[in-house]
């Protein structure tokens, strides 16, 4: 029961993986292209996730933390870079 | 015992799956970035703590393994998904991404005012939003 769930779950998750990319893809303006990209990050932790019940072992989970770090990481130098031009800065004014 | 555990973790399973749809059918659909940003942000999160949780469920009862990391995972994406929403949002502001369908705009306002250095300018302002600047 779990198996075909979870197999479900993939082909669900991989369809709106699609979607995204799709708007990555055609998004108007740049920070559309940055909210799809940010919303593939958590995507690909959800899949991770789903594999890890799928075949049985734990050894993903270390990726899973480090991936959701690394998104998060890269969604708040994209922000930062679209705020002002320029990641670290050190005027504190806005 | 066994059965009741599976069809809980297969409940979370499909909820979590939902929710990734809803987020995706969200991002295509709606009409301008900062909606978009909160249909990402919002469901998204809540289908990958779904998911992260029938994870848990799935090593506690077949495994009989207490997994604090994937309860950590659950933490920090549950930590780091709002911070990041709102990010983007004032990113996309600050951008000069347009709302759809909207034509007032207070905050530019204040922003041009308090760059001019009027304090007459100001005080108008604040007197015309009332006390809640």
């Amino acid at each position: 029961m779990i198996q075909t769930a979870v197999t479900i779950a993939i082909i669900c998750l991989a369809l709106s993986m699609l979607a995204l990319v799709y708007r990555i893809i055609i998004g108007p303006t740049l920070p559309d292209r940055i909210v799809a990209l940010d919303a593939v990050g958590v995507n690909i932790v959800g899949i991770v996730a789903l594999i890890c019940i799928k075949v049985d072992t734990t050894a993903y989970v270390e990726f899973i933390l480090l991936f959701g770090i690394l998104a998060f990481i890269g969604t708040v130098a994209f922000s930062k870079y679209l705020e002002k031009g320029v990641i670290i800065d050190h005027d504190r004014d806005r | 015992m066994i059965e009741i555990a599976n069809i809980i973790i297969v409940i979370f399973i499909i909820l979590g799956a939902f929710f990734h749809l809803i987020a995706a059918l969200g991002v295509i659909r709606l009409p301008d970035v900062y909606t978009r940003n909160h249909a990402a942000s919002k469901a998204a999160t809540l289908g990958v703590l779904c998911i992260l949780l029938a994870a848990f469920f799935y090593f506690y009862f077949h495994e009989s393994e207490f997994n604090t990391r994937v309860l950590l995972c659950i933490v920090f994406m549950f930590l780091t998904a709002p911070v990041a929403g709102h990010l983007l949002g004032r990113a996309a502001y600050h951008h000069g991404v347009k709302m759809k369908g909207s034509k007032v705009d207070d905050y530019q306002e204040y922003l041009e005012i308090k760059k001019s250095n009027e304090q007459q300018k100001y005080e108008e302002f604040k007197k015309k939003l009332g006390k809640n600047l």
